[in-house]
């Protein structure tokens, strides 16, 4: 095995960009561990060897022209299958969307190629990003490198489990109620959650629209920040983009200096039923590591939080009710019973019905259900409402504190079907993570050890204002650097080698 | 297509029994160079999915991004209907699938409109009528169905249909009325009125073109009727897309009577969408829904809200251009002209254009005559708007002055236009091309006086014995020689001095 | 006391254009029901004086200037359509007419 794929995408853009190695030998090693890993964990909805190729030798090239190169230019990037690329097929993991060739790129697509970035795929994950365990694909279920019968988290679950399995060192990733993050955390690695607005929504199939926000996934924290830089910043395209410039992350995540921040616990994430003894342990162990390095800790309440997730699960199916309904066989995708009998309204209806899954359906309906007149004010009108409850009680506690912090997920990986027709169940794995995506606020996961009962990963959230993504770096890096010291290197050596 | 069985009821004895009661609802088409949430061009009549793009056909993943001149066009237009203006408002999905609506949602406006609460005040036989206007919003338009198959080429009974979004995305402002109340007998007129003042209104204030037999404007009628002296309204129906000033006066007549007959034979009024049919006068009912439609409208997530700045707002307000009805006050009393010229005026759309030529110089009378003469003529024969044909109103003021000044007489005007529209040039290009030129030499003139008279005797001697009336033949036989170059009056005069008589 | 019958979800699903067969409809009642009675609690602090944020940030007046930009071309818009005719999207038969 090359031991290129066990470098950190900042070692092999300077590798590249120095001229110690081609970018065509670095996307070559990282193609030839896909197709050693993939038949295992199934991350891939689509390999574009020929096109990760191409796009290598045209990094070279430009290289050999004597072209100045950026820090990422010519390091693999594997790309969830919910942001269009004209040159790959985009499908959301749905079959609604089977084969569908997008006519344009994203606006994250674009600057990775911009970036000089090579994308060497498109990722799986929960069916339309709705799904905390990737199995609600419609084409096959992930597997979580860490133990193959465990699920990789989700909804970017084909990402998290590509960058775990060094098949990539970098992927993108979309967070509604904690995509990046929660499987960044049952798969050991690094995940983002940028300040909405903060990285572009344009050509990313949308699920919920007022909550949606692409971030990156890497296996360390500089990496992470490296490709955060790399596809985020203002977007004329997308009318919710923030025009400011991002956050300095490469910079903080170099920085890794915690001393003097105040870090804010919250209260009820570490308190209540569902939490794992594992879990929060390397929690309560990680908030001792902060003090350590120089950090002040303090117990925050959030009361709101509470109400967090059933606010989530009214408006995101609202919103995803509506950002769906133009698959409708019409324009592109499927077409189902089309016979020269049937009306656009019973083909519309039986397509929707063969082509989106169950847990598709059910946000549907619901998200309808909650938007209906006579029940808009008690369901979706009152979830507003938190919504603006929750963003009262991020704006008190960062009055008080710098950062909060929290376990990124209340359990470590679990077993591939075993949530899969309890949605109730499922949906408790997003407890943590919701909460900064109703205020939009930056946060991020990095690891924090295993879980003793199962030796599964365990994640450390750190969540930051609005624009503070730079204090989510900071703090990650540092406690990375302090773990990776204590451990002899990353978590990620302890994973059983695939 | 059902045939109504309805009894209608004469107009007059239905204002007898019953006070109707309108509301309108219009569709203006704003005319910017790009569409409300995309770039794409707006032109009319371009070629089928040639003018679409990824947010424009609701592709997975686009994402729209608002027209800054068309929220601008809209927040004019409330200020020019006394409208207040929104400190902050949100646009909003109204959910519903159509095949024609890319997205399965239209997003306009819900609870929070641009404009609210403003009025208009329309002249109907002499006395103004004053309309309550509710709000003023911005929405999107649909794409285009052509329906293919069936007998009739309409939606029913099509075997199916065949979709063009060039049309789908460009902004649309919904202007709609309170209830119009009290307005008796002259409803239909007013609703008339109505629409043509916001289509005058539109045009001054440049926002769009308001070409109703294109579908830049469209307005929706809303009537119910109250039995008279009765004190709660009457069940309503809404008559959809209404795209002539006559379809409108003639469709709420139509609903009246057609009302009224129903409930004097102790009927119930169905509240229902109808459509209004051209060649019958008549309205028949759309499809009736068998449940309520259940938009679910929410804030759009994907625009921002809207908060105007006040004193961007104070600027327009004061930039507004001088109202339709002040304005044409104005022109009448300028050009000194009756109240059925000016309306007439106003029917062919001249006034802007009679305006205009009278800024370039040409005396209102001359400027009018050839506009609602030859002109209107040519447009009716080429099937054309009058600002549609190929001649500016400061080339029909050239015109104008060749006249006036003896250059060109009438018969040769014509000419001159009729060269200007097949594109022969500027006036002056086309008198030289043409070499229409009046003869005013008067030694050529009188040659040829002399010549007509010789080759005339019997003529001429009637005229000499004091029959003057026979002149004319002779005036004429000049014209003839001159190719009706010459100047009428000044060839009688020669011809009078010549014979010894005096005219 | 089940917070949404059988009856409402085909309706649901009518509204959502989902043909969903019968057993579907058992099941999602099932899971509807539990999933509603569960999100309702955001009624206990949604009172009267907090208002609702439709969005996570706070912006406002976010436009763009009135210009003509490039957009698809027709091969390019009609290339995964289902259905072509005559440079249009061709679809199955439209019954009556909405809005
Ligand atoms: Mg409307
Ligand atoms: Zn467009």
């Amino acid at each position: 095995m090359s031991e290129l794929i066990r470098k950190t995408a900042a070692e092999l853009g300077r590798m590249v960009a120095s001229g110690e190695v081609s970018a065509v030998e670095v996307t070559q090693a990282h193609l030839d561990r896909i197709a050693e890993v993939e038949p295992k964990i199934d991350a891939f909805l689509h390999v574009a060897a020929e096109a990760a190729l191409e796009q290598a030798r045209a990094v070279d090239e430009r290289r050999a022209k004597g072209e100045r190169l950026g820090p990422l230019a010519g390091v693999p990037v594997a790309h969830k299958d919910i942001f269009t690329t004209v040159d790959m097929p985009t499908t959301a993991a749905s079959k609604i969307l089977e084969g569908w060739r997008p006519p344009y790129d994203a606006t994250v697509t674009r600057r990775l190629r911009e970036a000089g970035l090579v994308i060497v795929g498109k990722t799986n994950l929960d069916e339309f990003a709705m799904g905390s365990s990737t199995e609600n694909s419609a084409y096959k279920p992930t597997r979580n490198p860490w133990d193959l019968t465990r699920v990789p988290g989700g909804s970017s679950g084909g990402s998290a489990a590509a960058v775990a399995a060094y098949a990539v060192p970098l992927a993108t990733g979309t967070d509604t109620g904690g995509s990046i993050r929660q499987p960044a955390a049952v798969t050991g690695i690094v995940g983002t959650k940028p300040t909405y607005g903060g990285s572009s929504r344009y050509g990313l199939i949308a699920f919920a629209s007022s909550l949606d926000t692409p971030g990156p996934f890497a296996r360390n924290v500089l990496d992470a920040a490296l490709l955060h830089e790399a596809f985020s910043g203002h977007d004329p395209l997308d009318s919710t983009s923030i025009n400011a410039p991002v956050p300095p992350v490469v910079e903080a995540a170099r920085q890794a200096d915690v001393s003097g921040m105040r870090v804010g616990v919250i209260k009820e994430f570490v308190e209540g039923e569902g939490y794992q003894r594992g879990v929060l342990r390397r929690f309560t162990e990680a908030v001792e590591l902060l003090e350590s390095l120089g950090a002040k800790t303090i117990e925050i309440s959030c009361p709101s939080f509470a109400y967090a997730l059933p606010a989530y699960y009214l408006i995101a199916p609202s919103e995803c009710s509506s950002n769906l309904a133009r698959f409708d066989a019409m324009r592109y995708g499927l077409r189902v019973g089309d016979d020269g009998t049937r009306s656009a309204e019973e083909v519309m209806a039986l397509t929707r019905a063969a082509g989106f899954g169950p847990e598709v359906k059910r946000r549907i309906m619901l998200g309808t259900y909650a938007l209906s007149s006579g029940y808009y004010d008690a369901y979706y009108g009152s979830a507003q409402k938190v919504r603006t409850l929750i963003a009262r009680d991020f704006e008190a506690a960062f009055q008080q504190v710098d950062v909060l912090v929290s376990p990124t997920t209340p359990t470590t990986a679990f077993k591939l079907g075993e949530r899969v027709d309890d949605p109730m169940a499922m949906y408790l794995a997003d407890l943590c993570t919701i909460p900064s995506n109703l205020a939009g606020n930056a946060a991020i996961s990095v690891p924090c050890g295993l879980a003793e009962e199962d030796n599964l990963p365990v994640g450390l959230q750190i969540i930051a204002p609005v624009l503070g993504d730079d204090r989510c770096y900071r703090v990650g890096a540092a406690v990375e650097k302090a773990l990776e010291d204590r451990w002899g290197g990353p978590l990620l050596k302890e994973a059983p080698s695939l | 297509m059902s045939t109504p069985t309805e009894t209608l009821m004469p107009f007059d004895e239905a204002m007898e029994r019953y006070e109707p009661v309108l509301g309108l609802e219009t569709h203006v088409e704003l005319g910017t160079a790009s569409k409300m949430f995309c770039g794409c061009p707006t032109t009319f009549g371009a070629p089928p999915n040639t003018q679409v793009c990824p947010v424009c056909l609701g592709l997975p993943g686009s994402l729209p991004v608002a027209n800054a001149k068309a929220i601008e066009s809209t927040i004019r237009i409330g200020l020019a209907l006394n409208c207040s203006i929104a400190e902050w408002c949100r646009f909003a999905r109204k959910n519903y699938f159509y095949p024609d609506m890319p997205k399965n949602f239209q997003i306009s406006q819900y609870d929070e409109p641009l404009c609210y609460d403003g009025y208009i005040d329309v002249e109907v036989d002499g006395e103004t009528v004053r309309i309550g206007i509710e709000r003023v919003h911005l929405e999107e338009d649909t794409g285009k169905s052509t329906h293919v198959g069936g007998a009739t080429g309409r939606i029913h009974g099509a075997d199916y249909s065949t979709v063009d979004y060039n049309r789908a995305g460009i902004p649309l402002v919904e202007i709609v009325t309170k209830p119009i109340t009290g307005t008796g007998r002259l409803a239909p007129q007013v609703a008339r009125a109505y629409v043509a003042e916001l289509r005058d209104l539109m045009r001054a204030l440049g926002v769009s073109d308001v070409r109703m037999e294109q579908g830049s404007l469209r307005c929706d009628v809303n009537v119910s009727l109250m039995p008279r002296g009765g004190t709660e309204w009457g069940t309503r129906t809404e008559t959809k897309n209404l795209n002539s000033l006559r379809s409108v006066e003639r469709a709420v007549r139509h609903e009246i009577e057609r009302q009224a007959g129903i409930l004097d034979a102790g009927g119930r009024i169905i509240q229902e969408t109808r459509h209004f049919h051209e060649d019958t006068g008549t309205t028949t009912s759309g499809r009736s829904k068998e449940e309520a439609q259940d938009y679910r409208y929410f804030p759009e997530p994907d625009l921002v809200p809207i908060a105007p700045d006040r004193e961007w707002v104070e600027k327009l307000r004061a930039e507004l251009p001088e109202p339709p009805s002040v304005r044409r006050r104005r022109l009448q009393a300028e050009w000194g002209v009756s109240d059925h010229d000016m309306a007439a005026m106003r029917n062919a759309d001249a006034i802007d254009l009679v305006e205009a030529t009278v800024k370039a110089g040409a005396p209102p009378a001359d400027a009018r005559k050839w506009w609602m003469g030859e002109l209107a003529r040519r447009a009716n024969e080429s099937g054309k708007a009058l600002a549609e044909l190929p001649i500016t109103p400061e080339q029909v003021a050239r015109v104008c002055e060749l006249v006036a000044s003896g250059q060109l007489n009438d018969k040769l005007a014509r000419q001159v236009l009729e060269g200007v529209l097949a594109g022969e040039g500027t006036p002056d290009e086309v008198v030289e091309r043409r070499g229409l030129r009046i003869v005013s030499d008067e030694g050529e003139l009188a040659a040829i006086v002399d010549q007509v008279i010789a080759e005339n005797a019997e003529v001429a001697e009637k005229v000499r014995n004091g029959k003057i009336a026979a002149a004319g033949a002779l005036v004429g036989g000049v014209m003839k020689a001159t190719k009706g170059k010459a100047d009428a009056a000044r060839a009688r005069q020669l011809i009078l001095e010549k014979l010894g008589v005096s005219g | 006391m089940s917070a949404i019958t059988r009856d409402e979800v085909a309706h649901l699903a009518r509204l959502s254009r989902l043909a969903l067969t019968d057993e579907e409809l058992d099941h999602f009642a099932g899971q509807l029901d539990q999933i509603i009675a569960a999100v309702a609690r955001v009624a206990e602090v949604a009172t009267d004086d907090i208002p609702p944020s439709s969005h996570a940030l706070p912006l406002t007046n976010v436009f763009r200037p009135d210009e003509v930009r490039p957009g698809l071309t027709p091969q390019q818009a009609l290339d995964q359509a289902p259905a072509v005719e005559d440079d249009r999207f061709r679809v199955p038969r439209i019954l009556g007419e909405e809005a």
